[in-house]
């Protein structure tokens, strides 16, 4: 792989596998994400995507491998990495019954530092929605709200598993505009999607994942070059076609 | 309330259950309207006992005419016409008591099984007896004390109160938590810097906040509407309320430690509640057990709430003379807590 100096990894992973019983998710993962930049995971459902992001995030135990997250680890160091990492998962729902307000004042009352609950509603541009109950608001908003607990201990790195999955297209958009504000201060961002053109737009490199391995890694114009193009003879490629030419176009269950 | 206190995790956590309770109009009215419900239903079922006449099941027509004409004229009796066919199901039923079948001697049929019935034959046997002919050695002297507290009704808004605070705390929390789970959000919560122990803890303390409610609304109307004595001090009413319910709460987190459905944390709760339902004594005396069971029913966290209660409010008991009842709930109330802690799927 690349040769990089380890102190600019804001994460670095060797060899990393996770068996369920008979089911293989996650085969052999090795990668790294530099300081401030921002790295997708691509890949078909039930790829590894979701497994391999939370054993980083120190939600999972790895059976094998190595995983170091901004220079620490999770066995020694996990008080002080949860402090210094924004975490928005695939599936958690908010509660109801809370307004967004009190929703972002319990996230933000669990870091020692960070930003305030003003500036997080306007970050994330929720400042109309500042008392509506969460279980009122749209997707997109709902979705914007977790970004901002996210937020709330003003990370250095933010771990994101597929933050706009099931988003309508302005919805997605405008959360692309927010994640591109967050890394263009300088802060990282490790992120899975299904999405191509939220990769294309979004990640400064992206690792193809399948069936538990890393199957393509580089900036989205170089995989687009290297194996994109040649299947493409009337429009420009895309991370799409390289997509589809190395995970196949058969449709996959879970 | 000062900045840095409220900004603390443990308020956060706090207000946020709360909140979420309050918030469910559902969830309140059967933590609070149901129990009242209850107490009035039982209060019609359960008069005061003094008053209650014993029920005489005598057939109908001529043979019987004497035998009514001498019941219907004796104090604490009524009598009730009952066809042949139909006595068995009366006596099941509890129609009547017992059944008066004018033989010479005259026969009674009753269930010995049953106090009421028992006491009716008795009753009964007297007012024959005597309108036959019989003469007492002597009366007794009779003075009837009307005591406040020994009806059925006083006896059982103790134990309705130890059985809320254990629904409620072992519901509201287990249920809670399993929620939280289903919807990834303690996972979420795990994600960031929070104390494990400082989420179970507001859950703990959520549950407290209730407590002013839980235990006014069934005291109130045990007091207002059928004129219950308290006996005990408000003190000492507070501390076994708080303890009962902190133990009860921890045992809700117990519960909810694995369960990943509403099914699977429904049937735990049942398991653990219905058993306490029935052997603590909430509805009748848990003396009615063998002798051989009472060590088990005496250790279970409901027997030493309601008795606890009882004696305090009844008996008008000091905190020093329920120690024993207090201590069994602290024992289940830490132990279960430690253990949830370390057992806790947080997924």
């Amino acid at each position: 792989m690349e040769n990089i100096d380890r102190s600019e990894m804001a994460v670095r992973c060797e060899r990393l596998r996770k068996t369920y019983g008979p089911v293989v998710a996650v085969a052999d993962v090795t990668l790294s994400v530099r300081r401030g930049e921002c790295f997708g995971l691509l890949g078909p459902n039930g790829a590894g995507k979701t497994t391999t992001i939370e054993i980083l995030e120190g939600l999972l135990t790895p059976d094998a491998g190595d995983v170091e997250v901004l220079g620490l680890r999770w066995a020694h160091h996990s008080h002080d990495l949860r402090q210094r990492l924004g975490i928005q998962l695939q599936e958690t729902q908010l509660p109801d019954k809370l307004t967004v307000e009190e929703t972002l004042r319990l996230f933000r009352s669990l870091y020692p530092r960070g930003r305030t609950v003003d500036e997080l509603l306007a970050i994330v541009e929720l400042e109309s929605k500042r008392t509506s109950r969460v279980g009122r608001l749209s997707g997109g908003q709902k979705q914007r709200l977790s970004l901002a607990c996210a937020l709330a201990g003003d990370p250095d790195l933010l771990f994101l598993d597929e933050p706009t999955t099931g988003l309508d297209p302005q919805s997605r958009r405008q959360l692309w505009t927010l994640l591109d504000q967050f890394r263009a201060a300088g802060r990282t961002i490790l992120m899975t999607t299904h999405y191509m053109d939220e990769a294309e737009f979004l990640c400064d490199r992206v690792a193809v994942v399948d069936h538990g391995r890393i199957i393509a890694l580089g900036t989205p114009k170089d995989l687009i070059a290297k194996l994109g193009a040649p299947k493409v003879i009337t429009h420009n490629g895309t991370l799409e076609d390289v997509f589809m030419a190395l995970t196949g176009r058969h449709l996959r269950d879970e | 309330m000062s900045d840095r206190f409220s900004s603390s995790p443990l308020v956060q956590l706090t207000l946020a259950r709360f909140r979420e309770f309050i918030r469910e109009p559902e969830a309140v009215f059967w933590a609070f309207g149901f129990p009242i419900i209850v107490s009035l239903a039982l209060a019609l079922a359960f008069p005061s006992r003094a008053d209650r006449a014993v029920i005489v099941g005598v057939h109908p027509g001529g043979d019987a005419e004497s035998l009514r004409a001498t019941l219907n004229s004796s104090a604490g009796i009524t009598v009730r016409e009952i066809s042949q066919d139909e006595e068995r199901n009366a006596l099941r039923e509890g129609r009547v008591n017992v059944v008066v079948i004018p033989t010479d001697p005259p026969t009674y049929k009753f269930d010995p099984a049953r106090e009421e019935s028992r006491l009716a034959r008795a009753v009964v046997d007297d007012a024959l007896k005597r309108a036959a002919g019989r003469t007492d050695p002597f009366t007794a002297r009779e003075e009837p004390q009307e005591v406040a507290g020994s009806r059925y009704i006083d006896w059982f808004i103790p134990g309705l109160i130890g059985m809320g605070l254990m629904s409620n705390g072992m519901w509201g929390i287990g249920f809670g938590i399993v929620q939280a789970r289903m919807r990834k959000l303690l996972k979420r919560m795990v994600a960031s810097p929070m104390k494990k122990s400082e989420y179970l803890l507001a859950q703990l303390i959520a549950r407290l906040t209730f407590l002013p409610f839980e235990v006014l609304a069934p005291l109130l109307l045990g007091v207002i509407a059928f004129g219950m004595p308290v006996n005990g001090s408000v003190g000492a009413i507070v501390v076994v309320t708080m303890v009962g319910a902190l133990s009860f709460g921890a045992l809700g987190l117990l519960m909810a430690t694995r369960a990943r459905t509403i099914e699977a944390i429904s049937g735990l709760m049942n398991l653990a509640m219905v058993p306490m339902w029935i052997l603590s004594g909430v509805f009748f005396s848990s003396g009615n057990f063998p002798d051989a069971m009472q060590p088990v029913i005496q250790a279970l966290p409901l027997t030493a709430m309601t008795d606890a209660l009882r004696a305090v409010i009844l008996d008008g008991a000091t905190l020093r003379q329920v120690t024993s009842e207090l201590l069994v709930l602290a024992a289940w109330g830490i132990a279960p807590f430690f253990i949830a802690l370390r057992l806790f799927s947080w997924r």
